[in-house]
């Protein structure tokens, strides 16, 4: 290859050229990346960074970084939602082109699902999850940093698209043939493959690691009908991340294969079956509807009996009704695509098996409306999101059994109408459940409060806002407006609803910018919460101090009941737990290790992503040799000796 | 009394479109499979609305009742936990709701997959979606047209689909609902519309760069209007070549067009396998 040749490949197929806002992007990327080696280095970090952070198997920290990654994506998905409001908002506008615009939906979607809602509830789920059962990690503290530095690796080379190779552009469903080489050459969808399938593996190890913790580390007492709900709603969800996520991996596999490696699994001739694709996608793609929505539920659950201050009403029935929920979410994934001409037997069955999923979230949000009965409601922020998500999920939730109605849904389907459904199902559930949870549990994480003030102008905003941005988007649907279009004609009639719809997503977008302000005040002046308990919660995370102490938990407490902590406090048993003798705390080590398997596991997908095959072994062979490493070492941890709990405990004033 | 009920409502909601001039097709059906599927909407709606109020009530009322700061909280009930009785009225109601739902979806999925109208002869045309347009093949005209598809009004059309590209769907709002389009299958579709008129059709599964302009127009005509157009054709349109029907498969945009016959090798073209097809019960209205 002379000089020309390698000048041609960089400029042409390597950096994307010829887009100012990707050159702006270049250049933030640049300028941010400088300014954090600066700052890492003039104060001297970059030790506590790797010590720290990078090497850390501590649960809430890792929950944490799930966190600060997914906000990043948060305001990547949004900018890319917002983009394609502007270019909407008038019939005919030149803002971007049917290119930058079809990519830019694709990586939204993409972006919204596998890197911001899962982690973020992943963040949580770290987080809290130990804390409520009394266990002092999960259960493969290393693995769980293996899961984390997965997701987050996956997620770089996903959004690496954008400056390098091209951005994939075939929809997040990415249904084929569209997806195949012979219509969508170039890396893009390349980049959309290997970086699901690296942060899919993680999603997986996260879904065992769960279950194993929850199964095993439960504090003594704690039966599986006094688990706090939003565990329980970890480990359903954990076990439909179990079942599921393999169909992904294997989906994407014969995807890669076929892309990379000229197979038909899913092209349109030499016998390949295109709409395979869109059923294994939908097999793992309605269950992961519930990998989203379940958590989400949990959170509920937790604030809203909160600050009621009451019992969670129909705890049995919460419960059974997440298990069905779990049981039929793997029999309705040909709702996605009942215009696909199966027959009338088929689409029956799928189009009832959807409408039944109602009954045990009708159930659901019954039990919510009466936990707050005869209640004591505080209005906190937290809460706020919580109560919100009632009225306008269930708007959501009365479209979704609409679409189930098979001969309506021909109408509905592809329409802006399925839009409206799944945005409110997806933001009135997961979105405000992830700020529902992140106002509640950030005591917890950082030992002070989010704003209240701040925290209920952008609640309030982003509400109005969703509102004004998605309703609208129904009757768009119904005046025949699809989705996926670039742009639309003047004479529709569609005009004015689309302008108002955007006006409501910028309302969301600088609620986003009231909430990251939030952040960064409430870090600097913020109340500080001495107690661990600022809430007056109900379950064992509040028992501690905040932030957690590493080790969680300085002695073990013995459960009686549900609400263990606020029975606790009831009873007056929170001193005597207290008093408890200390003994020397066993906890896991660090290691290197996780973050380093993680980049050689991006190094290959890059090399995988550019059909580079030599990169990409390269990396492989760096992943086996980790794992062959890991084989052969002995992890014993280390004990936390008694003086340094109590140095711990009396500095949190609990001694 | 049911049906009374869903008339007032629907002359009710089409009296709110009409007021903001807003062409609303999916609520002003043009023909008996999209008034069909109009049922199905108005009747899910009204369900949906006594569940979305209910719900809007209860929450309204306890949110504002047993608020924190209420001038009396005496009836606070902290340890207040469950209601069997509650439970079982809240499973059995939504079981109703959704009887009442499922039964006549179950009804109306076996009935959109026949004929409309079994009483009048059906006319089949051939829909090919390629790379951003639409082809359609007259087998009883021997004629094709692109991007615009007559069709005789009052009478069933037959739409045998199948993409020469990526997926799409074929949908005329005002017809009635969607099917989609796949490379080696045939799917099918019935419309039919009740008088003579333009409906907008559109592609409605995304395949790449121009799809947002790839749209159709549907020309329903008087059944003599119609063979008269046909004739037309047949005689002064071109014929389809087999190197122009290739060059149109490429990728691109084109505007409408019309042919006065194709080449005689696509014939049995779209004699392929249907989805599902293989000892599915499919096959049963597969066969016409």
């Amino acid at each position: 290859m002379n000089m020309e040749n390698i000048k041609d490949f960089l400029l042409h197929d390597f950096f994307v050229t010829g887009e100012p806002m990707i050159y702006m992007a270049d250049v933030a990327i640049i300028l941010v990346s400088l300014a954090i080696v600066f700052v890492l280095t003039y104060f001297k970090k970059w030790k506590w960074l790797w010590k720290e952070w990078l090497t850390t198997v501590d649960h809430k920290k890792i929950g944490i970084m799930y966190i600060i990654a997914a906000l990043a994506m948060l305001f990547r998905g949004g900018a890319d939602g917002l983009l394609m409001r502007a270019q909407l908002a008038l019939p005919n506008l030149h803002f971007l082109n049917a290119q930058h615009y079809n990519e830019i939906f694709t990586t939204h979607g993409t972006i919204m699902i596998f890197f911001m809602a899962m982690p973020f509830l992943f963040g949580l789920i770290n987080v809290a999850m130990p804390l409520q059962i009394g266990a002092r990690d999960v259960a493969f503290p290393y693995l769980n940093a293996i899961s984390f530095w997965l997701f987050f690796f996956g997620a770089l080379l996903f959004n690496l698209s954008f400056v390098i190779g091209g951005s994939p552009d075939a929809g997040w469903t990415s249904y084929t043939p569209l997806a195949e080489k012979g219509l969508d050459p170039g890396v893009g969808e390349n980049y959309y493959l290997i970086g699901l399938q690296l942060s899919g593996i993680g999603t997986l190890a996260s879904g065992i690691n769960f279950i194993v913790t929850i199964l095993k580390m439960r504090a003594p007492g704690m039966t599986l009908m006094k688990m706090p709900m939003f565990t329980w709603a970890s480990l359903i969800t954990s076990v439909i991340i179990v079942f599921a996520f393999p169909v992904l991996t294997v989906a994407l596999a014969m995807l890669t294969i076929d892309r990379l490696f000229g197979a038909h699994f899913f092209t349109a001739d030499s016998g390949g079956m295109p709409m395979m694709w869109a059923n294994l996608f939908w097999i793992w793609g309605h269950p992961e509807v519930y990998i989203v929505i379940l958590p989400a539920f949990g959170i509920f659950s937790e604030v809203i009996s909160t600050f009621a201050g009451k019992k969670l009403f129909g705890y049995k029935a919460m419960v059974w009704s997440m298990i069905v929920i779990c049981v039929l979410s793997f029999f309705v994934w040909v709702h996605h695509f009942f215009a696909m001409g199966a027959g009338p037997a088929v689409n029956s069955f799928f189009g009832v098996s959807t409408m039944l999923i109602a009954i045990p979230t009708g159930v659901k949000i019954f039990n919510w409306l009466l936990t707050l009965y005869k209640a004591k409601i505080r209005f906190t922020t937290a809460n706020l999101w919580a109560l919100a998500f009632i009225p306008n999920f269930v708007i959501g939730g009365i479209t979704g059994v609409m679409l189930a109605v098979v001969p309506a849904d021909f109408q509905y389907h592809n329409s802006y109408f399925l839009i409206a459904h799944f945005h409110y199902v997806l933001i009135a559930g997961t979105v405000f459940a992830v700020f529902a949870g992140l106002h509640y549990w950030w005591p917890k994480m950082f030992g002070h409060m989010l704003n209240e003030r701040l925290g209920k102008w952008a609640f309030w905003i982003f509400v109005i806002g969703f509102n004004v941005c998605f309703l609208p988007m129904h009757f768009v649907g119904l005046m025949g407006m699809t989705r996926r279009l670039y742009t639309y004609p003047a004479d529709l009639g569609w005009t004015p609803w689309n302008f108002i719809e955007t006006i409501g997503a910028f309302a969301m977008g600088v609620a986003f910018i009231i909430m990251v302000y939030n952040i960064y005040w409430s870090a600097r002046y913020g109340e500080r919460d001495t107690t661990g308990d600022p809430w007056n919660g109900r379950t064992l995370e509040w028992a501690v101090s905040s932030p957690a102490p590493e080790y969680n938990f300085a002695t073990i407490p013995e459960v009686k009941s549900l609400d263990a902590f606020w029975e606790m406090k009831k009873n007056g048993e929170v001193e005597k737990w207290r008093k408890q003798p200390l003994e020397p705390i066993h906890m896991p080590d660090n290691s290197y290790r996780p973050f380093v398997i993680s980049v050689l596991f991006f190094i290959a997908g890059f090399g995988f992503v550019f059909e580079w095959l030599w990169l990409g072994v390269i990396g492989l062979i760096g992943v086996f040799l980790c794992l062959a490493l890991r084989s052969f070492e002995k992890d014993e941890g280390h004990h936390i000796p008694v003086e340094e709990i109590e140095r711990t405990e009396r500095a949190a004033g609990r001694l | 009394m049911v049906k009374k009920a869903l008339k007032s409502l629907m002359l009710f909601g089409l009296s709110i479109f009409a007021l903001t001039g807003c062409d609303v097709p999916v609520l002003q059906p043009q023909g008996p499979v999209a008034e069909k599927q109009f049922h199905m909407i108005i009747w899910s709606s009204i369900l949906m609305l006594f569940v979305l109020l209910t719900v809007f009530t209860l929450f309204g009322f306890v949110v504002f009742k047993y608020r924190a700061n209420r001038a009396n909280d005496d009836d606070y009930e902290p340890d207040l936990e469950g209601n069997t009785k509650l439970e079982i009225l809240w499973t059995t109601i939504p079981i109703i709701i959704i009887l009442l739902l499922a039964i006549p979806t179950v009804i109306t999925i076996h009935d959109s997959m026949k004929n409309p109208s079994p009483d009048k002869k059906p006319i089949t045309i051939e829909v090919t979606s390629a790379e951003w347009k639409w082809l359609f093949r007259y087998p009883e005209q021997g004629i094709e047209t692109v991007n615009v598809v007559h069709i005789p009004a009052d009478r069933p059309v037959h739409f045998v689909l199948t993409s020469a590209g990526a997926m799409n769907s074929f949908w005329v709002p005002s017809l009635g609902g969607q099917m989609y389009t796949m490379p080696d299958m045939k799917t099918e579709l019935w419309l039919e519309a009740d008088k003579p008129g333009r409906y907008d059709g559109r592609a409605a599964n995304f395949n790449g760069e121009n799809f947002a302009h790839m749209t159709f127009t549907v020309v329903a005509q008087k059944q003599a209007d119609f063979d008269k157009w046909a004739d037309k054709v047949k005689a002064e349109a071109p014929a389809l070549t087999m190197k122009e029907y290739k060059k149109l498969l490429k990728p691109g945009l084109v505007g409408k067009k019309v042919y006065s016959s194709y080449p005689a090798e696509l014939e049995h073209a779209s004699d392929m396998d249907m989805p599902g097809m293989k000892g599915g019960e499919a096959s049963e209205h597969g066969k016409h």
